[in-house]
């Protein structure tokens, strides 16, 4: 069970939190401007690495916040969070 | 005679304290100290279960946590525990257990005819057997529900209270044997947390088996400082009785302790605990364990580990046999031989694979005079329920065959070694990885994705100095990673090294006739798994471990495998010529080591106490009411409120007809309430919702719509505009937390730059909702600061002043299509309102209604919920809600309407159903055909979202999702059931009131 390090409230259990997904897809400015296979590709499309990526959580069982978190999908080692619009830890971009 | 093996002296057991028990209705004496097991091999008892699949006798074949054949089934009645290790169940007076696998019992077993059938049982036999045809499961299964026995849950709710522990450490030691113990107490004395965690009810581990000396003097007695030492320091907790049984992500552990000694001693204590443990430093001493020799014939009741011969002995004070012979291919059993030959044990000779060992134990043995056949392999065994005696045979220059003359040789006991693995399992449970060492054949603890170390015997160290050395400096340095360097200056214990001979690795030894013709190579003793088996598994295309364990179940038994999986992956590869067995792969082994009490997992979350309930303000009245209740989610809502010899139709009929005649109540407290604030608040809602927001005027409701981005239905609910920055919505009960969640993502992720806060507010408001004609009348009553006229108060308009003396907002919104006030006033005040509502209405014919009623009032309506007539590939287009989609501004989903999928012709769309005979209530989810006919399958064209019978309409009606169904009004459709296909007829999903004109009344 993974000691995430929510960035508002320090590290804590796992069980507290939800995870939401990879992190940094933006919600295009002009939906309209984008063809199918664009709008599609946001809608469903994620990178499934096996290694770091950044994805989001929400500290639903503590300060309800959402924060983004640079982990590694092979090891689980957590090499940062950090607050949305704010740039990923040095070693995961 | 009673317990005739039992030594007169010797062993950890007190012969002082007999304890009585019965095994299979047979009452026996063993002595404090003693596992079942050690009891039943005091008495004789050798035959102790019988083989999974062919329902062979099989006898004790380990002293620990290894066993895989004596599973019993321990306690009757609502503490029965089925599968329990006889090895690992403590002795205590009254204990009853029973064999498992075997009926009529161990001795005369009627399932050990398939033992005879064996060659139509192979490896792959029900994948092969049952997957064709399909029906025939159903006719195998019966069968082998049966055969395959194992132990029998207990019927009743468990007694016994089980309690979690959650806690932090600096550093978790698993194991107390001699490493685990020196990594204790140098971690002790640093000052750490520590937590010492072992399965066993004493701490020593190996050292309980052994003879063996430190600093000169008995082992056990350093233990015993070792101990008394711990116990000084007040930040070191030992958990004895407690297994680690998984080791997770960033050092988390769990452990089980079972805190009494005696099953049917629960009530005082929770009888067990389960340790939540984040550490910041691992230390894994958790041992090794032997591993058997693969010979002919090696699962008859005597053929036991060499350790364990040794462990009976030394620990219990038990002769495992009165003539005893040691099979082996390395050193170490050698010391089994000594123990039981100064033990007074008769040694009929040692059997070694390798030629003239002559290391310092193998000499020390043959000094004592034990006769020593070497180069040699056990052929074959006599005796079906106990060995009579042995085949032996010389290994030819290849091992891979026999030669010369076979020798006989009487004995009643096969004590045998292949080796140690290195337990390695919590190492593998936590991302870590198996390294094979090839020298040596074993396994040991590769890379670490945790802080953490495997020491002693775990990590491949057989010698106790090094494992002492190992552990105390493991200890050290994982109290100085945690941050404790506090040194101590302490003399570190020393023991003799004695030099061991390199082993001899052979898999499966030879016999006379090629392997699975004579005899039964037994890897898998709990799964009935050979050699043989795992050989076709290779010819059959199975290329590494894991395929091949789930094709043969190697490995895949309660005990996991733990003596048979390393020489299983070890056939696997010499099958398939590979010459490394880490080349078909290094199994992963799972939590829990050992199995867990599902009791221990739920804690105190079972009963009341299993989910929380929510429970209106309102509730303690329905209760007394003698309504019916609805889980929704959480909740507790009413579904009818019966009155004396009403059947649930008839109730709902009652309340239908109220609600639409005369006046009626519904608590609405459930629904999901959020307070909206902020100077963007009505943008905010502009972009959740479909429909505009920044022009509804202060005081208004209106109706939305959320999608998801794929633009399918996601929620619905009424908003109003309380203040020009503040919005109360509402949300589907069961949605709450949900939609908050939703509101919640889209604010911090994607918009912060809006100022908008959002609260759930649902359990701050009691709401009342009443509807119908005399509504008006009954509210008039109770408030005289708000006009209730229709014209003063429109519909979907929002008031706020008092109702009954209590500070109240009122809705004018209605999920029945009649004219309704829904009232809401602070949660405590909710009862007390509810109350006198009731007792002024009387007279108006007021009627409580439960939630069956309100879905019924609503699909006359053809009003939609979401989650019956959607399922998340629902849109607003697809239910007729055109309507509410705004043209004017973008909001979440809208660009998905001009994907392909949403732009279907044949997408399903929301209609009414009538069954033509005006009697059959269909069925919600009945599938919806066009062709009468009988043939099956047909191509469906929908389902059945809604269905009721209306006491308005005095008929059954229905609601449906159907393709293109806008386009077939009037059709007749039918609803095929098992007997016959029923007829409907599509029509309109309203079918009460279409122009709405009650709503403003
Ligand atoms: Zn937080």
């Amino acid at each position: 069970m993974l000691l995430i390090p929510c960035p508002f409230c320090g590290k804590r259990e796992e069980t507290e939190f939800h995870h939401g997904g990879e992190a940094h897809i933006e919600r295009p400015k002009d939906p309209d401007a984008l063809s199918d296979e664009a709008w599609a590709e946001y809608l469903f499309m994620r990178t499934n690495p096996k290694g770091v990526f950044l994805e989001r959580w929400v500290h639903l069982a503590g300060c309800r916040r959402w924060f983004n978190m640079a982990r590694n999908t092979a090891t689980n080692e957590i090499l940062g969070s950090y607050k949305i619009g704010e740039k990923p830890p040095k070693g995961a971009r | 005679m009673a317990q005739k093996n039992r030594l007169t002296e010797g062993g950890r057991i007190d012969r002082s304290k007999p304890v009585n028990f019965t095994f299979n209705g047979h009452p026996l004496q063993g002595y404090a100290g003693d596992t079942l097991a050690s009891a039943l091999l005091a008495n004789g008892i050798r035959v102790v279960a019988r083989s999974f699949k062919y329902h062979r006798p099989r006898g004790i074949m380990a002293a620990g946590v290894e066993e895989a054949n004596a599973l019993v089934q321990l306690e009757t009645g609502d503490r029965t525990l089925a599968n329990q290790q006889a090895t690992r169940i403590e002795l205590y007076e009254g204990l009853s257990a029973t064999s498992i696998n075997c009926w009529p019992g161990p001795n005369f077993d009627l399932m050990a005819i398939n033992s005879w059938f064996h060659r139509l049982m192979p490896a792959g036999f029900y994948y092969k057997t049952f997957m064709w045809p399909v029906a025939g499961w159903k006719f195998y299964e019966h069968f082998i529900r049966r055969a395959a026995g194992l132990g029998i849950s207990p019927r009743e709710a468990d007694p016994d209270q089980y309690d979690q522990m959650n806690v932090h450490c600096d550093v978790l030691i698993v194991g107390g044997g001699p490493a685990g113990l020196a990594a204790a107490l140098a971690a002790g004395r640093s000052g750490a947390r520590v937590i010492l965690a072992d399965e066993q009810a004493q701490l020593g581990g190996q050292l309980l088996n052994e003879r063996c000396e430190i600093n000169g003097k008995p082992a056990l007695d350093w233990v015993t400082t070792a101990e008394t030492e711990l116990a000084d320091y007040p930040d070191v907790t030992i958990l004895r009785r407690t297994t680690t049984f998984g080791y997770y992500d960033h050092n988390f552990a769990g452990l089980l302790e079972t805190r009494t000694a005696k099953l049917t001693d629960g009530g005082e204590h929770t009888r067990q605990r389960l340790w939540h443990v984040r550490a910041k430093r691992v230390v894994l001493a958790t041992g090794a364990l032997e591993r058997p020799l693969i010979f002919s014939d090696n699962d008859r009741p005597g053929v036991m580990l060499a350790n364990a011969a040794r462990s009976y002995l030394t620990r219990y004070g038990v002769k495992v046999g009165s003539r005893v012979v040691v099979f082996t291919n390395n050193d170490d059993a050698y010391r089994t031989a000594i123990a039981l030959f100064e033990g007074g044990v008769k040694i009929a000779c040692i059997i070694d694979t390798r030629s003239a060992p002559d290391g310092e134990l193998p000499t020390a043995a043959l000094a004592l005079g034990i006769e020593l056949v070497d180069n040699s392999t056990v052929t074959g065994v006599t005796g079906g329920r106990g060995i009579k005696s042995i085949e032996v045979m010389s290994l030819n220059a290849n091992a891979d065959g026999v030669t010369g003359v076979p020798r006989m040789i009487d004995c009643d006991v096969v004590a045998s070694s292949g080796g140690w693995n290195p337990v390695i399992h919590l190492h593998s449970h936590s991302g870590g990885k198996a390294k094979f060492d090839e020298a040596r054949g074993l396994f040991i603890a590769g890379e670490t994705l945790q802080a953490s170390v495997c020491i002693g015997a775990a990590n491949g160290e057989f010698q106790l100095d090094g494992c002492l050395k190992q552990g105390f400096q493991a200890g050290k340095k994982a109290a100085s990673l945690a941050g404790l360097k506090k040194s101590s200056r302490r003399k570190l214990p020393v023991a003799e090294t004695i030099d061991e001979t390199p082993a001899r690795i052979l898999w499966a030894l030879p016999t006379t006739k090629p392997i699975g013709e004579r005899g039964k190579h037994f890897l898998d003793l709990q799964h009935d798994v050979t050699v043989a088996d795992v050989q076709l598994a290779a010819r059959d295309g199975y290329k590494t471990d894991e395929h091949t364990k789930r094709y043969t179940t190697l490995g895949m038994a309660t005990d996991q495998g733990k003596t048979g999986n390393i020489p299983g992956m070890a056939v696997l590869a010499q099958a398939l010529g590979v010459e490394n067995p880490g080349d078909v792969g290094t199994t992963t082994f799972r939590p829990p080591y050992t199995p867990v009490t599902l009791g221990a997992f739920a804690g105190r979350n079972v009963g009341v106490l299993t989910d929380p309930v929510r429970m209106t303000p309102m509730h303690h009245w329905h209760e007394l009411s003698g309504c019916t209740w609805e889980d929704v989610g959480q909740w507790k809502r009413p579904w009818y409120y019966p009155q004396t010899g009403e059947t649930m139709q008839d109730a709902v009929n009652r309340e239908c007809l109220a609600a639409r005649n005369a006046v009626a109540i519904l608590d609405a407290s459930t629904l999901g309430k959020i307070d909206i604030q902020g100077p963007d608040a009505a943008e905010f809602l502009n972009r959740i919702y479909t429909n505009a927001w920044s022009k509804l005027a202060v005081g208004k409701c209106r109706y939305g719509l959320m999608l998801r981005e794929d633009g399918m239905i996601f929620d619905d609910g009424v908003t109003t505009r309380i203040g020009e920055n503040h919005f109360l919505m509402t949300t589907t009960t069961g949605n709450a937390a949900t939609v908050l969640g939703w509101l919640e993502e889209w604010l911090q992720t994607e918009w912060p730059d809006l100022k908008v806060y959002c609260n759930s507010v649902t359990e701050a408001w009691a709401t009342l909702s009443l509807c119908g004609p005399r509504a008006r009348d009954l509210l008039t009553e109770f408030t005289d600061d708000i006009d209730l006229s229709a014209e003063a108060f429109p519909f979907m308009a929002l008031r706020e002043g008092t109702v009954g003396g209590i500070a109240a907002r009122i809705f004018r919104i209605s999920f029945t299509g009649e004219s309704s006030f829904e009232v809401n006033v602070p949660a405590s005040y909710g009862l007390a309102l509810w109350t006198q509502l009731m007792n002024a209405g009387e007279k108006y014919g007021i009627t409580p209604y439960g939630t069956e009623t309100m879905h019924v009032l609503r699909a006359e309506k053809g009003y939609i919920i979401v989650g019956q007539e959607t399922d998340g590939t629902v849109m607003p287009q697809d239910l007729g809600m055109d309507w509410i989609l705004s043209k004017t501004k973008d909001f979440l989903g809208r660009r998905s309407f001009a994907r392909n999928d949403s732009m279907r012709a044949d997408r399903k769309q929301l209609v009414g159903l009538l069954p033509l005979d005006k009697q059959t209530v269909l069925e919600e989810g009945g599938q919806i055909v066009a062709e009468n006919s009988t043939a099956r399958p047909l191509p469906m064209i929908g389902h059945v979202t809604s269905s009721y019978f209306s006491a308005n309409l005095e008929r059954p009606f229905a609601l449906a999702l159907v393709t293109d169904g806008r386009s077939r009004m009037g059709e007749q459709v039918y609803i095929p059931m098992k007997d016959r296909n029923i007829p409907a007829e599509i029509t309109s999903p309203v079918f009460f009131d279409p122009e709405g004109e009650r709503l403003n009344g």
